[in-house]
């Protein structure tokens, strides 16, 4: 089942890819099969493939339950969040956050995960920014 | 001879301290790599890459480092695998089967140094194999032209699902996307944008890197979280090394079975479609065939059992660099990752390589028997060093990991819809995982997306529109035939090989490139 809905998305994918494919606009400097050609044949590999999945369809794989799922959704959100904090409040502190996160969630004790947050923040402070002098967000501490 | 003095220049090159500091640098990383379970080789280089490109190394002392982890991980495999039947990385899985029960018997730190020597031979050889079978092949590729190029890349992304692959629509479908993302940006040839919707982020085309890093080391962070993996890998009751040194006549009886494993392991490494795993999959089974038939020793112990696949895998990682280098097309996950590194650093591998930049084959040549020196002397003596990274909890190490891998990014695009596009990517890459969607060609097919179609409309201008190019030479058809063969075999023979792979298999780990 799980194959089936992935080749009915693999097909409109494919599908969508060939408009997109057919809107990209001439150029007056255009060698003989132009800028189209490559990706619809793409877009038929993933078609044809797609096609493929429905007909044939693999064994179901062990989806997690709702609990890991939702854990997993969380992680993403909390990264996405991570990313737009960034620029904003700066590496040092946004890193806190999001690692005693994750630790916490892989089963670290709340307190214990918020040391290791702070460690691992500091820890690739001083080893990316102030050894290897990498560039890392400012943000609010302006460090 | 030319070769020889080539090389000789390529350890000119090397042999600075800055350089040698990288190659040791890059050894220690990635045996810990190698070592622990999740992080394969693969996943190291790729995390490491946006590291090195904005610590700002030239492209030779990059490529050392990087190539230093990639050899490195491929000896830390086996740690895991001895003492705790869990492989670190796909390829070292058979070392499960006697390094095991050897460690049982409480000759683990035996199984350890012998693999450490075994490791170190194939890889020795299979690095000699390349100095003399890459500039052959460079010779060959002096040839093609972009009709023969074209069927080239064709032809690794055809055999790239292996001869063990069970379902080639999945890996052919991956690689239509990896292609389909390669393609979105600025046309090379015309300038028109494609596939950017009027977002101005995308004008310049999606980053490799932010992809590889995001389908490997990202999505292997949520699988984690899926599990709830969160303890140590390894106890610290269960990890006797004892004794290190075995004793002369063990290493003597392996000598002839590290022989074999390397050719095997190196014949794997070099042909598309097979790659490390296989290598040491068939170095251990022809070893048991050859010297235990009636199956009495192996997989209870048997030293040889251990020596074999090590020396294959190892051997394979150096196969895998000659049509990396020598074509610039990649046959494993690992090597794909490599030539991640090349790209980034403007150079494109095959055969002009060989002619323009001397200094950065030879240079990483000559740095990889180095490595091969500094990984033998780090792994006997230390491996109890090694060993202790086993107990640090994986609820610790894989945000690290994580947030590593926002840093190389983050530093060097400075943009936060990249890194969301990286989360992007980890997300997508674990849904793929779960339906047996393979990674690789994915990565592969961003990475040599534009270059192929470079080659298709370029043999399309030369023959005026003509389709027929593309089989009007010898060398092209032949390339065709063993791209055809590579892609339908695997559905007959497939089925079975993996069936064998998986009978073998201790557990439920590691499962990403190789």
């Amino acid at each position: 089942m799980s194959d089936r809905l992935f080749g009915v998305f693999g097909l409109a994918l494919g599908a969508f890819y060939i408009w997109a494919a057919s809107i990209i606009p001439t150029s007056f400097m255009t060698d003989v099969v132009g800028p189209r050609a490559f990706p619809y044949i793409v877009g038929g590999v993933i078609l044809i493939c797609s096609a493929v999945f429905i007909l044939k369809p693999d064994a179901e794989p062990d989806w997690p339950g709702m609990h890991s799922f939702a854990e997993i959704l969380f992680a993403g959100a909390v990264m996405f969040l991570y990313a737009w904090a960034l620029p904003e409040l700066g590496f040092l502190i946004s890193t806190i956050f999001a690692t005693a996160y994750l630790t916490w969630r892989l089963g670290t004790q709340p307190l214990w995960a918020l040391v290791t947050g702070v460690l691992t923040s500091v820890g690739i402070y001083v080893v990316f920014k102030l050894i290897l002098g990498l560039s890392l967000a400012s943000g609010l501490l302006g460090l | 001879m030319e070769t020889l003095a080539n090389l000789a220049d390529g350890f000119a090159i090397a042999l600075t301290w800055q350089n040698l500091l990288l190659a040791l640098m890059g050894c220690f990383l990635g045996t810990l790599m190698g070592a622990l379970p999740g992080l394969g080789p693969a996943n190291g280089v790729a995390i490491l890459i946006p590291i090195a490109f904005s610590m700002g190394l030239g492209p030779t002392p990059s490529l050392i480092l990087l190539t230093s982890v990639y050899y490195g991980a491929m000896y830390g495999g086996r740690i895991s695998s001895i003492l705790l039947n869990i492989p670190g990385d796909e390829p070292a899985m058979m070392t499960c089967l006697d390094g095991y029960p050897m460690a049982q018997k409480g000759m683990a730190g035996e199984a350890l140094t012998l693999s450490g020597i075994a490791s170190f031979v194939g890889a020795f050889f299979a690095t000699c194999g390349l100095v003399m079978l890459a500039p052959q092949l460079v010779k060959i590729a002096l040839l093609f032209g972009p009709a023969e190029y074209f069927v080239l890349f064709t032809l690794a992304f055809a055999t790239l699902g292996g001869i063990s692959s069970t379902n080639q629509a999945k890996s052919a479908f991956a690689a239509a996307l990896g292609l389909g993302i390669a393609m979105i940006g600025a046309d090379s040839q015309t300038g028109t944008q494609r596939f950017t919707f009027g977002e101005i982020h995308l004008y310049d085309g999606i980053d490799f890197l932010i992809a590889i890093v995001g389908l490997f080391a990202l999505s292997e962070v949520f699988i984690f979280l899926e599990h709830h993996r969160g303890g140590a890998v390894g106890t610290s009751g269960g990890m006797k090394i004892g004794r290190l040194i075995p004793d002369f006549g063990m290493v003597k009886r392996c000598i002839p079975t590290m022989g074999r494993g390397t050719i095997i392991g190196f014949i794997s490494g070099v042909l598309p479609g097979a790659g490390a795993s296989l290598g040491s999959f068939l170095a251990y089974s022809l070893e048991r065939s050859a010297v235990d038939s009636k199956n009495e020793t192996f997989g209870k112990g048997d030293p040889r059992g251990v020596a074999a696949p090590e020396a294959g895998n190892n051997a394979a990682s150096g196969g895998a660099l000659v049509p990396m280098l020598a074509l610039g097309v990649p046959g494993s996950g690992t090597t794909a990752v490599l030539l991640a590194v090349l790209l980034q650093l403007n150079i494109t591998p095959g055969p002009l390589l060989f002619q323009n930049n001397p200094d950065v084959v030879w240079g990483l040549i000559a740095a990889l028997f180095i490595g091969n020196f500094m990984l033998l002397a780090l792994n006997i003596p230390m491996v109890g060093l090694f060993t202790r990274v086993l107990l640090v909890p994986t609820r610790i190490l894989m945000p690290v990991v994580a947030m590593i891998s926002f840093v190389g990014i983050y530093s060097i695009t400075n943009s936060t819809f990249d890194v969301m596009l990286m989360v992007g990517f980890g997300l997508v890459g674990w849904v793929l995982r779960k339906l047996d969607v393979p990674m690789v060609p994915i990565i592969l097919g961003i990475l040599l997306g534009n270059e192929m179609e470079v080659n298709m409309r370029r043999a399309m201008t030369i023959s005026d529109g003509d389709w027929s190019i593309f089989v009007g030479s010898p060398l092209a058809i032949i390339l065709w035939i063993i791209a055809i063969t590579g892609f339908v075999l695997p559905m007959f023979l497939g089925r079975a090989m993996r069936r064998r792979m998986e009978a073998n298999r201790p557990a439920d780990e590691a499962k990403i490139g190789d």
